[in-house]
């Protein structure tokens, strides 16, 4: 017995370590970043004032953007993974190419995407894969941190605040990664993700930081598992997202403002001009959105579930369950606003953040403001 | 509108007219009209507001009203989450308190105007499924609406020249489509298909709605029939489900006495086991009690293991563990010498070490001159007492060194009459405390064996030993199933509902003027994320495989192949500058684009009027 919990001990301060170590990469990553985006700013490709400024100015020119046929400025082609077909004629097989499939444009003509923090400099470029590379690094010593706390206390990582802050982080990068490994085109999220990493786990090391230790009996539930770790999941989903929108919304403005003739400020056309169209960042939010919100809603019934078990109740207006409720509705209040003419675009984004801001607080908030049923988190 | 023409205007609202009919029905998403104000006395005003209240534009106002009207029951304590710290609360706000009385800011989600709310928002979604739903079915019924007359102007176009007869092609087409399990229509005397596919996202999206009513009927009915109640036992008594056991109790307003289930218990022993190392030193790990229960009127007792997360099910009823701690046993005797009281008292736990308080009331009591009094012992026990760590409280929860410490009362107990009494707190107004023969409080502290004597011979408290006790919650709710199946069936119809993609794609084929066929492939879709591209791009390879580009002479195969869209009668430009920059492109991000566009530039504006039309396509084009 006692020889376990000495294990336990050293298991735990390696986590430490291993956390503080994932913390010292990811600064090398962050200024890996930096460096991507200094370097990237060198190039000057306006490519949006270009695709958006190439007719008159105004709706007209729009609308002739988007007709299919004329000079090409509405189209797009995209071959988009179509396997090549293969006929056999005779004895000779010839590999056929398919047919080209041409996309039509959305509503704001065709705004292409950006060329990404490095902006097609050779020397950003390299910065920024050492950023991804060191990411990686970061991402091992993180997940290893994780694992070795879970192992010392034999049981999820994630029974306090800070052992929800690691996991959470690691969850983001963890998907963030994913997505790069998908090809795609998501490292425009590097240095905000990584920033916010750094930030989290710092309040996680000093603010939150509890020793490890077992679990108050109702948390003994298989249910725990699966509504904590789909929690986690949702919430670092939900984040990229989040980040996505921010983004969406300073990009569309820049774009908005070239498109009615003005002049962004050096930063935004220096910045800005590098990110995904706002097009793109607006669907991959909403993709993210709309694919987590599912799982979110199985997180709360799950929790219900282990509440009707743990409490003699599946719902009782307990602060915690209350915030997820509002997290929920706000959410599909973003979804609905989507399908709703006149609240698509901006207004539809803003409500993503509120819905995200209602999962942070329902997070970090009610842990710390409120007095409830949950309240054995322990901050 | 993109659609519209700046020359010939005519043409262009005939087109958009076309395209229209090609988007309709792609949702049951209730329409997007400008509703006016009406000038048509009652029945307008009537059909106005519920125009209005079945409008997504609404929905989406009630959510949001909804979200923030939940806000206040987490700010401030809620009645029926804790009674406790509403009283403290009302105590605490004088000014305060009476306002949000009024406002019904203790019972948020039982009051006035959240339950305006959500009744609101179902009514709206019962308003909107039901005309969503028949519009459903008419379209499973329906066939999909032709091709518009311009595919190119569709989101996703490919085009390319065959040699192939434009029959053998539709053919062809028509068992591809099939095969990807499309619904495929082709017109009568039309030279071109329509297929539809992905209806199961209306259907979800239906589902998932539905299924929000049944989880809200489920959720009232439970609220409305639920009863709860506490009672605490100690260990080797007993407890049956009668409403005077309890020792609170609260239900719902439908509620009544005979809804409770006949059973009852006895607690046999209860265990615990503690963390006794760590900065959670002390608080339990595991706790469970063994109890015996019976079931109906003359059920056999059966022996059973009430834990925490594991309660016990009789009937429609739950037992569940909650708390734990422990009873001194004492005996007290009065100044005659005779029992006044004996028994376990069962003391609250104060810290996770098991630092518990109590009070034992003595109610029928005489002096030492035997005139009728009322005793009362007040204090702290503590079941592992170190005596060098300069503290009283409890070092650990089990019963290492247990020691009870006590001061003593006489006087008014005020348990006759009066508001009801906390059996666990002393009233000490009108009591008087027991002075020793310095003229201090009387306090000592007691081991098991030890008695208290009180001075001048007014009696004495006998500490025996320890008992313990479990307190239980029994939970009578109805409708729990109901919830379970709704909520589980939202979210199948949610993940079908956002994971599927209904789209539409049209192969016209037709002799071109030099004698070939030109082959045309469009594809529309409604939702945003759909992979339109990639998938027509599949069907278009899978087609051409059968219809492909003839053989121009001389040339190679690879060669004919590269732009199989050169001579296609609208030729898009491919080459554009920025197509290859982006490397790491998500792949269905363009895909997307289409989406919108099909979302908003053809089908804009998406007003009443789209839909009497669509059904008159609709019926035009069927007859097969
Ligand atoms: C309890 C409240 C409600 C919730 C949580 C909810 C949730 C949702 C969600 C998550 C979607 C999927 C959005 C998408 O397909 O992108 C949706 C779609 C939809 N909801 Fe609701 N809804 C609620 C109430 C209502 C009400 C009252 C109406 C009636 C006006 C309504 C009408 C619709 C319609 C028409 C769609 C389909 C939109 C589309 O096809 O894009 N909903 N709803």
């Amino acid at each position: 017995m006692n020889i376990a919990a000495a294990t336990n001990e050293s298991l735990a301060e390696i986590s430490n370590y291993l956390i503080y170590s994932a913390m010292a990469v990811y600064v090398l990553a962050f200024v890996g970043h930096i460096a991507e985006w200094t370097f990237g700013s060198r190039s000057k490709v306006a490519r949006t004032a270009a695709a958006l400024g190439k007719g008159a100015t105004g709706a007209k020119a729009r609308a002739a953007n988007a007709r299919a046929g004329e000079a090409g400025e509405g189209e797009e082609s995209a071959d988009a993974g179509a396997p090549s077909v293969k006929v056999k004629s005779g004895s000779s097989t010839t590999v056929l190419e398919p047919p080209k499939v041409v996309t039509r444009a959305g509503r704001r003509g065709d705004v292409p995407d950006g060329p990404g923090a490095a902006g097609g400099d050779v020397q950003g470029d390299m910065y920024g894969r050492i950023a991804v590379s060191l990411t990686v690094l970061a991402f091992l010593l993180h997940f290893a941190g994780v694992l070795t706390r879970a192992l010392s206390v034999q049981r999820a990582p994630w029974a306090n605040m800070y052992e929800f802050s690691t996991t959470f982080a690691m969850v983001a990068v963890g998907a963030y990664l994913a997505f790069l490994l998908a090809k795609k085109n998501v490292r425009w999220i590097g240095l905000p993700l990584v920033t916010t990493v750094l930030l989290d786990l710092g309040l996680a090391v000093t603010v939150l930081y509890t020793e490890s230790d077992q679990l108050v009996p109702a948390l003994h539930s298989y249910w725990l598992y699966i509504h904590v770790s789909l929690a986690i999941i949702c919430g670092a989903l939900f984040y990229l997202g989040a980040v996505a929108t921010v983004l969406y919304l300073f990009r569309d403005r820049y774009e908005t403002k070239l498109m009615s003739g003005g002049k962004p400020g050096g930063f935004a056309t220096s910045v800005l001009e590098r990110l995904p169209s706002s097009g793109s960042l607006d669907k991959f939010a909403y993709r993210i959105n709309a694919a987590v919100f599912p799982f979110w809603t199985f997180t709360i019934v799950a929790g219900a579930i282990w509440a009707g078990d743990a409490w003699g109740r599946y719902w009782g207006w307990d602060p915690k369950e209350v915030w997820s409720f509002i997290t929920w509705v706000a959410y599909a209040m973003y979804l609905h606003a989507r399908a709703t003419a006149g609240w698509k675009g901006r207004k539809a984004a803003y409500l993503a953040l509120f819905a995200f801001a209602c999962f942070l607080f329902n997070y970090y908030g009610v842990n710390v403001f409120f007095n409830g049923k949950h309240s054995y988190a322990g901050i | 509108m993109s659609t519209t023409g700046s020359t010939d205007q005519r043409s262009g609202q005939d087109e958009a007219a076309d395209q229209e009919a090609a988007t309709s029905q792609l949702s049951t998403a209730p329409s997007e009209e400008r509703l006016n104000v009406p000038s048509l006395g009652p029945i307008g005003w009537l059909r106005w507001v519920w125009r209005h209240l079945t409008s997504m534009r609404f929905a989406l106002i009630l959510l949001f009203l909804l979200s923030l009207a939940a806000i206040p029951g987490s700010v401030i304590p809620q009645t029926d989450v804790d009674a406790i710290a509403v009283d403290r609360f009302k105590d605490d706000h004088t000014t305060l308190a009476p306002l949000y009385e009024k406002l019904q800011l203790f019972d948020v989600y039982t009051s006035v105007w959240f339950s305006a709310i959500y009744i609101l928002l179902f009514i709206s979604l019962a308003g909107c499924i039901v005309p969503r739903t028949w519009q459903f079915v008419g379209q499973l019924r329906g066939r999909p609406p032709r091709a518009p007359r311009k595919l190119d102007r569709m989101p996703v176009y490919t085009t390319w020249q065959t040699e192939a007869e434009a029959d053998h092609v539709l053919a062809t087409a028509r068992t591809l489509l099939g095969k990807k399990r499309f619904r495929v229509h082709t017109a009568e005397g039309t030279d071109s298909v329509a297929s539809e596919k992905g209806y199961l996202r209306e259907a979800g999206n239906l589902l998932f709605h539905i299924s929000l009513i049944v989880l809200l009927l489920a959720f009232g009915a439970g609220q409305l029939f639920k009863s709860e109640g506490g009672k605490l036992v100690v260990m080797g008594e007993g407890f049956s489900n009668t409403l005077t056991q309890y020792d609170d109790f609260s239900s719902g307003s439908l509620f009544t006495a005979q809804d409770l289930d006949t059973f009852g218990f006895t607690l046999k022993d209860f265990r615990a086991e503690y963390e006794m190392t760590g900065p959670q030193k002390g608080s339990a790990r595991d706790y469970q009690a063994d109890i015996s229960y019976w079931e109906g009127a003359e059920g056999k007792p059966k022996d059973a293991t009430v834990k925490v997360n594991e309660p016990l099910r009789v009937g429609e009823s739950k037992v569940y563990l909650q708390a734990h701690g422990y009873a001194p046993k004492v005996t007290v005797r009065d100044g005659q010498g005779d029992v006044a009281y004996a028994g376990p008292v069962p003391f609250l736990q104060q810290d996770n070490n098991l630092t518990s308080s109590g009070v034992v009331k003595v109610p029928d009591y005489r002096d030492a001159e035997g005139r009728k009094d009322q005793l009362g012992f007040q204090g702290f026990f503590v079941p592992d007492f170190a005596p060098n760590s300069g503290t009283m409280f409890s070092q650990s929860p089990t019963l290492k060194n247990p020691q009870m410490f006590l001061t003593a009362y006489h006087g008014n107990l005020g348990v006759d009459g009066g508001p009801a009494q906390n059996v666990y707190r002393l009233d000490t107004s009108n009591l008087k405390q027991f002075k020793n023969d310095d003229g201090d409080a009387l306090a000592e502290r007691l081991q098991p064996g030890d008695t208290m004597k009180l001075p001048d011979g007014a009696g004495s408290l006998e500490f025996e030993g320890i008992e313990q006790w479990a307190n239980f919650t029994v939970s009578h709710q109805v409708g729990n199933g109901w919830a379970l199946a709704g909520s589980l069936l939202a979210i199948g119809g949610l993940a079908g509902s956002l994971f599927i993609q209904r789209r539409r794609v049209w192969v016209r084929a037709k002799k071109g003027r030099d004698g070939r066929t030109v082959v045309e492939m469009a594809g529309l879709g409604r939702s945003e994320s759909t992979r339109l591209p990639e998938e027509l791009a599949g069907l278009a390879a899978s087609l051409y495989a059968e219809a492909p580009r003839p053989r121009a002479d001389g040339q190679e195969a690879a060669d004919r192949t590269a732009e199989p869209g050169r001579d296609a009668a609208a030729e898009p430009q491919q080459d554009e500058p920025h197509g290859e920059a982006r490397p790491d492109d998500v792949p269905g991000a363009r895909a997307e684009q289409a989406g919108d566009g099909g979302d908003s530039a053809p089908g804009e504006p998406r007003d009443g009027r789209a839909r009497p039309e669509a059904s008159g396509q609709q019926t035009e084009g069927e007859r097969e």
